[in-house]
């Protein structure tokens, strides 16, 4: 293979990469802190996608497409903060210490927005203009890499150090690690953990809808049911990573978006997915923790 | 068990689930049912505005076929989630592989249906004890994220279609040339949807055999409590593996049915969407009780299909477009009546009746 072809496929793997991280490190630490399997991260996602199509297409009043573009990723940050929030606070703390209504009570939420969201802006898939800035390309080692690629690139990995650092330095993210060690030594010191619990979600519901946000630049376009397909392969990342490791999240992600984009593009569209899940099935096998994981659950 | 003391992440779905009750009536009352559904082509009973035509035209026999499909693989899945506490994403897998199997065997190997299905269903059975023992792997939650994983492993497959067998996103059309006439045509829908009745009976009488047995009451062990049952000295795995065989080879039974109704298979059948419909019907209807599951997925399988039609006929049209839009959605409109079952009536539709006071007294 060329060298071009392989320096465009490995940064398009990493941006697909750097889209599932987003979605699967807020799926990571609320199993990892509350196990629970949240099936509206989807939705979250799905959130962020359609308010950036609706920024990008309705607000005209902001001429410079860069700039609707920055409004865009900052109204998406909102709803799925909110959308998070919202999820946790209303639905999912009502049922504490019950796993399976809590998941269905996710899953109830996922489809009627998905269908919501449908039944307004239709299933067709919608397109939105981009800042011009992000259709130019750039040579790297002769390859002709769009600017959008990179951008995602940097967004993922600018976010990833934002949440590393938000664990390590601060007391709430203190709470969250501990949290996720051992929940009942952290109610046992006197802890109020169920705060961090809406926390959680929050930075879940963000981290998604920001993940929509790049994955309508990623896929150009956006459509209701996309949300649900990439929570899928966010599965795989976190099972492959070790539930409730924020770093074995980004290890998983660019193993898995690689891997995907090399398989896809030598053997054939499709046989990359099929991949990723024999990736998921010897991971299982060999090491059901996880890559980065402490404990099998 | 409360979030204080819920140290694994094990599933326990007790709070919704009825208590073993051994019920002699319920398998008489199936088969009234049944004959009720069985004698439905001859009765020439218009009902305007539950189904367009008389209850014997080709288009609500096809509706109620499709209803009693959905109720018996409803019925295969509550097997998994409300007898053992299997909570499998990847059910549609199995339905998928009973649906495309069944039609890639004719298309390819020329058999005729009668011999396809079985062979189709074993190899549902050795896929299904294969996948599930790698998923078993892991339990509760993940357990749930990689049986997603290989049923969407398998849809990605047809979709693409890689190996230009499966129709790609088209789908296959039925193998029409090796079905027996009588399962084929519009004249003939009433022996299609008579198929559909035995299916779901059948459906109903294996699982409630399979629950009923010994093997049934270690399910329903495993499913309050796993690590006591090991402790017991029972192998937990090897029951589990029976459950998920069972129920995954009944759900291939449901798609090679399909595969007469809708004429063809489409990718749409092996999708995560599918296996979270199936999760709908069986806890609309009722966790842990099987005709509770059967009438999930009629009352599912009605909907679906009754209310775009209903939403074109212009009931909605003076509502605001705001509203409009997503009440001629199904999905929004079971999503969120799933949404608000599961918060305050946990028991599903099933549960109704004692909540309202109606049975407290007939049933001992």
């Amino acid at each position: 293979m060329s060298l071009q072809v392989f320096v465009l496929l490995t940064v398009t793997g990493l941006g697909l990469a750097g889209v599932y991280f987003l979605i699967a490190s807020g799926l990571s630490l609320i199993f990892g802190l509350m196990d629970v399997l949240n099936l509206a991260h989807g939705l979250f996602f799905t959130v962020g996608s359609y308010a950036t199509w609706w920024v990008m297409t309705r607000f005209g009043f902001i001429d410079s497409l860069a700039l609707r573009f920055a409004v865009a990723v900052i109204v998406a940050a909102a709803f799925g903060l909110a959308v998070g929030w919202i999820t946790e606070r209303f639905f999912v703390r009502r049922f504490y210490g019950d796993h399976v209504t809590q998941i269905l009570i996710t899953l109830g939420l996922s489809l009627s927005g998905v269908a919501l969201i449908g039944g307004w802006f239709s299933y067709d898939p919608q397109t939105f203009p981009l800042p011009e800035l992000f259709r130019r390309v750039v040579l790297i080692a002769g390859a002709r890499i769009p600017v959008s690629r990179l951008l995602i690139l940097a967004i993922s990995v600018v976010l990833l150090a934002a949440l590393l650092t938000f664990l390590r330095r601060t007391r709430h993210g203190l709470i969250i690690r501990a949290g996720v060690e051992n929940r009942e030594m952290v109610q046992a010191m006197g802890i109020d953990v169920a705060k961090s619990f809406t926390l959680v979600f929050a930075i879940g519901g963000l981290l998604a809808a920001i993940g929509g946000v790049l994955g309508a630049v990623f896929f150009a376009g956006v459509t209701p049911e996309f949300g649900l397909n990439v929570l899928v392969f966010a599965f795989i990342v976190v099972v492959i990573g070790g539930l409730g490791s924020v770093e074995g999240t980004a290890l998983s992600a660019v193993l898995v978006g690689l891997t995907q984009q090399y398989v896809n593009f030598f053997a054939g569209a499709g046989i990359g997915d099929l991949t990723v899940v024999i990736l998921l099935a010897a991971t299982l096998l060999l090491r059901p923790q996880g890559l980065l994981g402490e404990v099998a659950r | 068990m409360s979030a204080t003391t819920a140290e694994s992440s094990e599933l326990s779905a007790s709070a919704a689930i009825p208590p073993p009750r051994r019920s002699r009536v319920l398998p008489i009352v199936m088969l009234a049912v049944g004959l009720v559904f069985a004698v439905l082509p001859f009765v020439d009973l218009p009902l305007p505005g539950v189904f367009t035509g008389p209850l014997s035209s080709p288009g609500t026999l096809q509706i109620l076929a499709i209803g009693l499909v959905f109720a018996g693989v409803a019925m295969s899945y509550d097997l998994l989630l409300g007898y053992t506490g299997l909570l499998s994403l990847g059910h549609a897998l199995y339905f998928a592989l009973g649906l495309y199997g069944t039609n890639l065997l004719m298309i390819h190997f020329e058999l005729s249906y009668v011999v396809a299905v079985p062979i189709a269903l074993l190899i549902t059975l050795v896929v299904a004890l294969l996948l599930g023992s790698v998923a078993m792997r892991v339990r509760g939650v993940a357990f749930a994220m990689v049986t997603l994983a290989f049923a969407e492993a398998f849809h990605v497959f047809v979709e693409a279609d890689p190996a230009r067998i499966s129709g790609g996103e088209e789908g296959l059309s039925l193998a029409g040339a090796q079905v027996p006439d009588l399962l084929t045509g519009v004249v003939n829908t009433r022996w299609v949807y008579w198929l559909a009745l035995t299916f779901a009976l059948l459906s109903f009488v294996v699982c409630h055999q399979a629950v009923s047995s010994r093997a049934g009451r270690v399910w329903q062990a495993i499913r309050e409590n796993e690590d006591r049952v090991e402790l017991l000295g029972l192998i937990p795995f090897q029951f589990k593996l029976l459950s998920f065989g069972l129920s995954a080879v009944v759900a291939a039974g449901g798609g090679a049915v399909y595969l007469l109704l809708v004429r063809g298979a489409t990718p749409g059948s092996a999708s995560a969407v599918f296996t979270l419909n199936l999760i709908i019907m069986v806890v609309l209807g009722g966790l842990g009780r099987l005709w509770g599951a059967a009438l999930g997925g009629l009352v599912f399988g009605y909907l679906q299909l009754r209310l775009p039609g209903v939403a074109r006929s212009g009931v909605f049209d003076p509502l605001p477009a705001w509203l409009e839009g997503p009440l001629t959605e199904p999905l929004f409109i079971l999503g969120a009546l799933f949404v608000i079952l599961v918060m305050f009536a946990p028991g599903g539709l099933a549960s109704l009746p004692e909540r309202l006071g109606l049975l407290r007294r007939g049933s001992r």
